[in-house]
């Protein structure tokens, strides 16, 4: 370790003032101080130590929470190829299938996010922020099991430089960076991240016949369309590859098409122990938020006008990707509300939105990127109201 | 919400005199434990030979003027220093002996007044009053007593935290009976044996307002000998962890500061030694010092005076050299030389390691030895239930906010501290008043500070918003 320290050393004069490299000061120092924790010390005045964590560990955490996700969702990935092809394959053989179509989304999601954020770090003499660390896994997670790279390279640029660097960087934007890159990419190229073929990576192979590649959603919502119970509709779909696709079992461990990170609410529910057992994610939100969507599910039971309104209600919590957004993204600290009781409303909002926009919208059944980006922008209003609220109740403290 | 009738839980022989009092339990907050508690026993340091009073002790001193020259002797309480701005209040020498220097930093700013102490304190005196004297002391008897006897910087206002002004009147004044930092002193030892001055000083305060006199004791302690059968004051109790024992919280929950407010605060030192001046005559300014901190050899208590040098106490006795001695305590102290001098509200040095090192992969290795008030990855000291030993290190640089949350728990006031934080960063006065700065100071965010895992000052925020306000 002395060795590194000693080379980090003699690098060092290059990047001070006056070095040949002066401007990349801030790329040496985010590497310095990813391999050792730096030697500042306290200040003179105020607390004289400080709490071992930092906000690289608070991110970390984040990753962490957010590798069974992944790691499900490659062997996912290739398990549904490999169904849809009509193949036996062994699990080595679906996992291997999975990463060759996942891992090149993950590596230029988060290789062009650092290097927006480097170039924008050296433009404007910031230091490196640990926030791309959890966006760019985020980014991969939210993507169609397969997607040009390029897509996703361009999704990214604009999300971090539009999304976050335009207001300031880390800990100042106002919506989730990788939603604003599944935003993108939905609005600017829908036909790779919508409809019923981009689930399901078939590669150069081709389907069975009868193959269906619709999610368990967009059956939901046709179902609602033609009259017929949603139940029946799962049990009825896609018996080309199998019977009861989209049994509660196979949603609950995420054996469905979708997008990489989202089909396993047991994966996302391990996620979710890490964040809250950690106390790096707000129990509250989630909470809240799969409150709302259940609510709001019964509420359209109550007034179901069609199949889908009358769908078990906790089939929305099953189903796309709600779980997934209410764990990693609402729970998002900078976007979302920061108010401790502004947390519960922004949560239950969000599950409200989700299941509203679900049984309503008729272009793309999906509700929950765009309940929290909607949210998102919202939040800051709520945090008012609280915010007013406490103001409030210090001025009547005093004519008491 | 958290008030409970104290009653119930307390029918003693006291009961008659506490009708009035609160039991407040709190839960949010952080007792920091650390390695290096002051053993309960006064320990033989050799005595400290200079005593020093820095003008930085007094936050919002503005012009500070020196009333006596190198070279001139003085006695415990006379004269030595008063504020321009705030002439009535004299800041006395708290020893007798010589003024051997008169130290001046850049643009000739005051910073410390060092006087050689004789080997046999003398003292000035002061007009002596008798315990039923006392009773019928008049208001202004009091203020000019205590004014003229150089214990009048005791005396703080809130808001702002700054030395009280002798020509207000405050709404109320709130005694702190314990203090709550990490490896603060015990104030039953620091108090052994001035029950009479005590007493004396609560009834000497009780002339300056017309509201009540609060002392406030630690429900999770038994009651100290100097507190008990006390007259005059309403006592309530606080249960809880740091900062329970903060006055600041204390005011918070029995009688908040709102716009306009004044209320004033003592430090149990304070009030005996106030009272002393009123029975003897005489301004006394010894006092015992917590010698506290991990890289002590021998942690213990010391008998010496207001402003003393620490290098008698720490010379010797240390376990390593490279160590950061601290006035006061780790959250709220001030870095001090090795032979510096102790704060004047100080009763504390805390000698803890310095941090700067860097270590390999530190922010991610897993650790049940370093202290968090977090969970995050790797972080285990949850589970270690003993003592930590903690050094300087920041464990971080300093980044934007981006966790929410966390400085609510550990900040037990309806106070939304990252708005109020928000509100002081971009200088917007009437935020600033409305989320509710009358009601902190520095040691009431200190711990925001420690658990921020964006690495931020806060304390230096909150003092520069109070600075704005004030002189706005």
């Amino acid at each position: 370790m002395k060795a590194l320290q000693n080379l980090f050393d003699k690098l060092k004069p290059n990047f001070e003032k006056g070095g040949k490299w002066e401007k990349f000061y801030t790329l040496y120092e985010g590497h310095r101080t990813i391999a050792f924790a730096p030697d500042i010390t306290t200040k003179a005045k105020g607390s004289q130590i400080k709490d071992a964590v930092d906000l690289k560990r608070v991110m970390i955490t984040v990753v962490i929470a957010m590798i069974p996700a992944l790691l499900f969702g490659i062997f996912n990935v290739g398990f549904q190829h490999f169904l849809a092809v009509g193949e036996e394959a062994t699990l080595v053989d679906k996992v291997l299938f999975g990463a060759m179509a996942v891992l090149p989304t993950l590596i230029v999601s988060y290789a062009v996010g650092l290097l927006t954020e480097f170039t924008f770090c050296v433009i404007r003499n910031h230091p490196i922020s640990e926030g791309f660390l959890v966006s760019g896994m985020l980014i991969a997670l939210v993507m169609p099991p397969y997607i040009p790279v390029w897509q996703v390279a361009l999704a990214t640029i604009f999300a971090v430089v539009i999304g976050k660097e335009v207001f300031g960087g880390t800990g100042m934007n106002v919506l989730n960076v990788a939603l604003t890159a599944r935003a993108f990419l939905y609005f600017a190229y829908p036909a790779q991240i919508s409809g019923d073929k981009v689930w399901t990576y078939l590669g150069d192979k081709a389907a069975v016949d009868g193959f269906s590649g619709a999610t368990a959603l967009s059956v939901a919502f046709q179902a609602g369309q033609n009259g017929e119970a949603v139940t029946s509709a799962f049990a009825n779909h896609n018996s080309a590859i199998g019977d009861n696709l989209f049994s509660v079992a196979n949603m609950f461990l995420g054996l469905i098409p979708g997008s990489i990170g989202e089909t396993s609410v047991l994966m996302i529910l391990i996620g979710a122990a890490i964040l809250v057992g950690t106390g790096v994610g707000s129990w509250k939100i989630i909470v809240s938020g799969f409150a709302g969507t259940f609510i709001m599910g019964l509420i359209m039971n109550a007034f179901a006008v069609n199949e889908f309104m009358a769908m078990p209600a906790y089939y929305h919590l099953l189903m796309g990707g709600v779980a997934f957004g209410i764990v990693f993204m609402a729970t998002d600290p900078v976007s979302a509300a920061q108010t401790e009781s502004g947390k519960w409303v922004y949560g239950l909002l969000i599950g409200f939105l989700t299941v509203i926009i679900r049984v309503t919208n008729p272009a793309y059944p999906e509700g929950i990127m765009l309940a929290v980006l909607l949210m998102n922008v919202f939040a800051p209003l709520i945090d008012y109201y609280v915010v007013k609220a406490n103001k409030k109740r210090r001025l009547q403290r005093a004519t008491v | 919400m958290y008030f409970i009738r104290f009653e119930a839980f307390f029918k003693g022989p006291y009961s008659f005199k506490l009708n009035m009092s609160k039991l407040v339990k709190l839960k949010k907050g952080f007792d920091i434990k650390l390695v290096g508690k002051a053993e309960k026993q006064m320990e033989a340091f050799k005595p400290a030979q200079t005593f020093a009073i820095k003008p930085t002790d007094f936050v919002g001193m503005r012009r500070p003027k020196v009333l006596v020259k190198e070279g001139d002797t003085v006695k415990s309480g006379t004269p030595i220093l008063f504020d321009k701005k705030l002439d009535k209040v004299l800041y006395a020498a708290p020893v007798s002996g010589e003024i051997v220097e008169i130290k001046r930093g850049e643009k000739r700013k005051l910073l410390e007044i060092r006087i050689m102490a004789d080997a046999e304190v003398s003292y000035e005196t002061f007009e002596k009053f008798s315990e039923s004297d006392l009773k019928s002391l008049s208001k202004e008897q009091a203020t000019e007593q205590i004014l003229k006897g150089g214990a009048w910087p005791q005396i703080i206002q809130r808001p702002f935290g700054v030395v009280a002004n002798p020509e207000d009147e405050p709404k109320a004044i709130f005694i702190s009976g314990f203090d709550s930092h990490p490896l603060a002193p015990d104030y039953g030892m620091l108090l052994k044996g001035q029950e009479k001055f005590f007493q004396a000083g609560i009834t000497v305060l009780k002339k300056l307002t017309s509201g009540t006199v609060h002392l406030n004791l630690d429900a999770e302690s038994e009651v100290f000998p100097v507190y008990g059968g006390i007259q005059g004051a309403q006592v309530n109790k606080f249960s809880g962890p740091h900062p329970a024992g903060n006055v600041g919280v204390q005011i918070h929950h029995i009688d908040p500061i709102n716009k306009g407010d004044l209320i004033w605060t003592v430090n149990p030192y304070g009030v005996a030694q106030i009272g002393k001046l009123f029975l003897e005559g005489i301004l006394d300014a010894s006092k015992l010092v917590a010698i506290t901190g991990s890289e002590l050899k021998k942690a213990a208590y010391v008998k010496t005076y207001v402003g003393a040098n620490v290098s008698t106490f720490v010379d010797g006795n240390l376990k390593s050299d490279h160590v950061r001695v601290i006035s006061g305590n780790v959250l709220t102290g001030e870095k001090i030389a090795s032979d510096g001098y102790v704060g004047y509200y100080h009763h504390q040095i805390t000698v803890i390691p310095e941090g700067d090192y860097e270590e390999f992969l530190g922010w991610i290795k897993p650790t049940t030895s370093k202290l968090s008030f977090s969970k995050a990855l790797g972080i285990f000291s949850f589970m270690n239930k003993g003592e930590f030993k903690v050094d300087t290190n920041a464990h971080g640089e300093e980044r934007p906010f981006v966790v929410s949350g966390v400085f609510e728990k550990v900040l037990p006031m309806d106070i939304l501290p990252t708005y109020l934080f928000k509100a002081i960063i971009s200088e917007d006065f009437d935020e600033m008043e409305e989320l509710g700065l009358f009601e902190i100071i520095e040691e009431d965010v200190a711990l925001c500070e420690f658990v921020d895992p964006s690495k931020n000052d806060l304390q230096e925020i909150v003092r520069n918003g109070i600075e704005l306000l004030m002189y706005s």
